[in-house]
């Protein structure tokens, strides 16, 4: 079958490769119908993250249909239709009873790598490094896809590919990160990064009664797709994030803050950020946590502070002194994704969200590896790549 | 079910989006980004040390091992104030980044002087090697500078228009709450009681 396989820093390369097979009862093979490039594969694909090697299949944003299921599978017929979530969980160890599906105990099987290097593991996810257990990803004709009576989510044949794929990913994300500020009616919620994460991010916060969403980028097109949901832009090329968010919250500063940016925060708006990028070219620290700084400083006391953005490794200078005065609460994590999906697939059905709106570019998987340099530098207006096998 | 009233079709790039030029905003509204600032600096920086190198060729050469070379370094004095003041007249980041290179090309050519001096016996006082890490530094803030100034342009040139795709069900008065009726915030994700008063800014 042919996949978009990583083979080094921004080389990433459509090839053929074996095609999956069953490997444990509870498995299934998914033939790929769609599938994305998610922001956090960029981190891939800008070498940030280790534990990646030559030919690992990429992708963990896909869905498709049932090819094939294990014995010991019966939750899945042939001919389904399933969005697959990008973190594997069993559904029976401690951490998935709970509903923490992406620190899943058991579905990482480099759980011995993962426990040195995190001190202990967390879920396996798609396509992601074999830190998360070295899974073959989604951006392929077709996906082995483990613990298969647990993690796919049913869609129906309703809704198109493009309103459901994010069920998988993105959405959830977004969504989460608004759940986590826990946010009330008088609140405002500002966002870095107007990426799709933090679009849905925007949109989550305001379903969820949010008094007003500020969205922070320097891009004017997602600015602009972000406005479009009502919530107030902030270009930080332009103005101050400090004063700007000071002035829209009375001098007090916002209540929650989200981080949708991570560790490759932009180069170029404050000081501070030329320090980060030297550090990491000197390989001194690994992420850049600018927008983490930020947050920090401005977030008014007593605030939550929620970062769905992904950190690979060591970041420097954070102001904890601050943090802790501050009195701030801290959440983040990889995304639950089964936790919200059946929520949020009716929320889909009735009407309150189209996550199709993210989409602005369709193209096919043989396209992939300069769609991935397209995304990376956001030409032609592009937010979110959709990929057809 | 998909909402008429929701757009954002996909689409290989959206037909309703449109492109639109950068919106107008006199060049004295807008805050000047760090990367412009750190130009400026290295502009002045580099008017500074051309203007060194002009008036204080002899010792300078004297220090860096290249005596004997003075006119070389008033060269390097003359290209560094013209890469200085094409910086600072630079309203753009796209020219004023074509200048922060043209620093780039100058530090790549002083380090291979330079090593070439480093390569021969230094009389006292000659220090080639000091001043090549300087160099060296220089350069890397150079190439950093040039780089986000570059992105700056790229960002700037152009821009597509998604003022149109909400993706939510209705207007953002109508939407705004509209998830809480059927949703219950998780024990595990609520934030400090303090915050849950209701208290008003």
């Amino acid at each position: 079958m042919k996949a978009l396989c990583w083979q080094g820093k921004h080389d990433v390369r459509y090839e053929t490769v074996p095609d999956p097979r069953i490997e444990a009862p509870r498995d299934a093979i998914i033939k790929v119908s769609s599938c994305a490039i998610c922001g956090s594969d960029l981190h891939l694909f800008d070498g940030f993250m280790p534990g990646m090697e030559k030919g690992d299949v990429l992708g963990h944003e896909f869905m498709g249909e049932v090819v094939e299921v294990g014995p010991g599978n019966n939750k899945l017929r042939v001919g389904d239709r399933v969005v697959v979530p990008f973190t594997i969980c069993c559904g029976e160890c401690e951490q998935c009873r709970r509903g923490n599906f992406s620190v899943c105990e058991r579905s990482n099987r480099n759980k011995d790598i993962a426990d040195k290097a995190f001190g202990h593991t967390t879920a396996g996810l798609f396509g992601y490094t074999h830190l998360t257990g070295g899974y073959a990803g989604g951006q392929a004709e077709y996906v082995r896809v483990p613990y298969a009576d647990v993690t796919p989510v049913k869609v129906p044949s309703t809704l198109s590919d493009e309103q459901v794929l994010f069920l998988g990913d993105v959405f959830p994300t977004g969504w989460q990160a608004a759940v986590q500020c826990d946010i009330q009616r008088t609140d405002t919620v500002a966002i870095w990064g107007a990426g799709p994460v933090g679009q849905f991010a925007a949109r989550s916060a305001l379903l969820l009664g949010a008094r007003q969403v500020a969205v922070i980028d320097r891009l004017p097109d997602r600015l602009s797709m972000a406005k479009a949901c009502g919530a107030l832009t902030i270009n930080f090329d332009r103005e101050s994030v400090v004063e700007r968010l000071n002035e829209l919250t009375g001098g007090k500063g916002p209540e929650k803050c989200i981080d949708a940016v991570g560790m490759e925060s932009h180069v170029g708006s404050t000081l501070d950020t030329f320090y980060d990028r030297a550090k990491q070219a000197l390989m001194a620290e690994s992420d850049r946590p600018h927008v983490l700084r930020e947050m920090i400083y401005v977030c008014r006391p007593a605030g939550v502070l929620s970062i769905p953005g992904v950190y690979g490794g060591l970041v420097d200078k954070i102001p904890f002194g601050m943090l802790m005065n501050k009195g701030l609460t801290v959440r983040t994590g990889q995304t639950h994704v089964n936790r919200w999906t059946d929520d949020l697939l009716r929320r889909i059905e009735a009407g309150q969200i189209d996550p199709s709106f993210v989409v602005t570019h369709t193209e096919p998987l043989a396209n992939g590896p300069q769609m991935y340099k397209t995304f990376r530098d956001k030409q032609a207006g592009c937010i979110k790549v959709v990929l057809k096998p | 079910m998909s909402n008429p009233e929701l757009i954002g079709q996909p689409s290989s790039l959206d037909p309703k989006a449109r492109t639109l030029a950068r919106a107008a905003t006199p060049a004295s509204a807008q805050r000047k980004s760090a990367s412009t600032n750190l130009a400026r600096g290295l502009g002045w920086f580099s008017i500074c040390l051309g203007v060194m190198e002009l008036l204080a060729a002899r010792a300078l050469a004297r220090r860096v091992g290249l005596q004997g070379r003075e006119r070389l370094v008033r060269a390097c004095g003359v290209r560094e104030i013209v890469s200085g003041v094409g910086i600072l007249v630079s309203r753009e980041p796209a020219p004023r980044s074509g200048w922060v290179w043209s620093r780039v090309v100058g530090d790549t050519l002083d380090l291979s002087t330079l090593r070439v001096a480093a390569a021969t016996p230094a009389p006292r006082r000659s220090h080639p090697a000091v001043a090549m890490a300087a160099v060296a530094g220089l350069t890397a803030l150079d190439v950093v500078c040039a780089r986000s100034l570059q992105r700056e342009a790229d960002a700037a040139r152009q821009t597509t228009d998604y003022s149109g795709r909400s993706g939510i069900g209705g207007s953002p008065e109508q939407m705004r709450g509209a998830a809480l009726g059927t949703f219950v915030q998780p024990p595990d994700m609520r934030a400090s009681p303090t915050l849950n008063t209701g208290a008003l800014h």
